[in-house]
């Protein structure tokens, strides 16, 4: 698996993790979260059935002190 | 004093809002005074940044404001082209079920002064897209024109630099863009004191955006409470309607009845 990166870091995923996945291994919580892969918003629906596959960007966000 | 009044509802896009001073969060030393300011401003509407999870981090900005019944504003704080604003407003959108966005889309990162050009089309694309479009703008009226012309909801001008503190600069463009607006005109960034936030509401804005004014004030509680006394004082000012100004005096007393019989008063002009 070759230049996957999660939040512009790269990251060794095994097969088949899916975004869900990615949530609950970084997040206490996925309530105020957002992700994008590749650019692309992924809907909270479909979090557990797209899976991250070698060389996709991933982004996860959240609500940070902000003006 | 009520931050709002039942006859006088500050509205945005068909929904009642309630206090005319918005929030924002950061800059906060901790999450306790955080929350104390939040309270003591009275906001119905508080801004939040999106930025990458922090695994580190243990309290929820979200609980925080949800806990107080105050809505999320999302920003698009940081984002220096359209395409990155788009898609963090859309993130946010995921994230906090809300589409309602802040837009601000940064031009210089030394003033933080908006670009205009990357800030109209970041806004027709969102406002077609169903959002709910509140643009940090100049203080142009002509770019404030064009920000309602593509469906905003609001406009938001500058009255200086974020964080400068430095008040309203040019508070003439500012009630040009009063006068003009068939939307809510909120006065965002530069507000230093309360008197600035005052200030804006005389001058005809519907609210006031108030950040580092209150966060990095030395008791950020007791100037979020300040803030909302100002913001209902200036609102309250402004439907009362002030006097015109004057060259010379008017004597508020009657000359009528007075002892020794008075004087020849000089007819005004």
């Amino acid at each position: 698996m070759s230049g996957t990166t999660v939040n512009g870091a790269p990251a060794d995923l095994a097969p088949g993790t899916t975004v869900a996945d990615l949530v609950a291994a970084r997040c206490t919580s996925a309530k105020g979260v957002a992700v994008a892969l590749n650019g692309e918003v992924v809907p909270r629906s479909t979090w557990g059935s797209t899976q991250v596959t070698p060389g996709d960007d991933v982004e996860i966000v959240t609500a940070a002190a902000g003006g | 004093m009520p931050e709002t009044e039942p006859t006088d509802p500050f509205v945005i896009a068909g929904t009642v809002v309630g206090s005319r001073l918005l929030l924002g969060t950061g800059g906060m030393q901790s999450p306790e005074s955080l929350a104390a300011a939040l309270i003591a401003s009275g906001t119905s509407l508080a801004t939040v940044a999106v930025r990458r999870v922090d695994p580190g981090t243990r309290h929820s900005l979200v609980d925080l404001l949800e806990g107080l019944g105050i809505r999320i504003l999302p920003n698009t704080a940081g984002c220096f082209t359209a395409a990155d604003a788009v898609l963090t407003a859309r993130l946010a959108r995921e994230a906090f079920a809300t589409d309602w966005v802040k837009l601000e889309v940064i031009g210089d990162d030394r003033t933080l002064l908006p670009d205009p050009i990357e800030l109209v089309a970041a806004a027709e694309q969102l406002a077609d897209d169903g959002f709910v479009v509140l643009p940090y703008c100049g203080d142009d009226p002509v770019v404030a024109r064009r920000l309602e012309q593509v469906g905003c909801a609001a406009v938001m001008p500058l009255g200086a630099p974020i964080g400068s503190g430095l008040g309203i600069r040019n508070p003439h463009n500012i009630e040009l863009i009063v006068e003009q607006s068939g939307v809510p005109v909120v006065l965002d960034a530069g507000i230093g004191t309360a008197s600035d936030a005052c200030r804006a509401m005389e001058l005809g804005c519907s609210a006031v955006l108030v950040a580092s004014a209150v966060t990095r004030a030395e008791d950020p509680a007791l100037m979020a409470g300040a803030m909302r006394d100002a913001v209902a004082a200036g609102r309250a000012a402004r439907l009362a309607g002030r006097i015109s100004r004057r060259f010379v005096a008017e004597a508020s007393s009657s000359f009528e009845g007075l002892v020794g019989g008075g004087m020849t008063i000089p007819g005004p002009g």
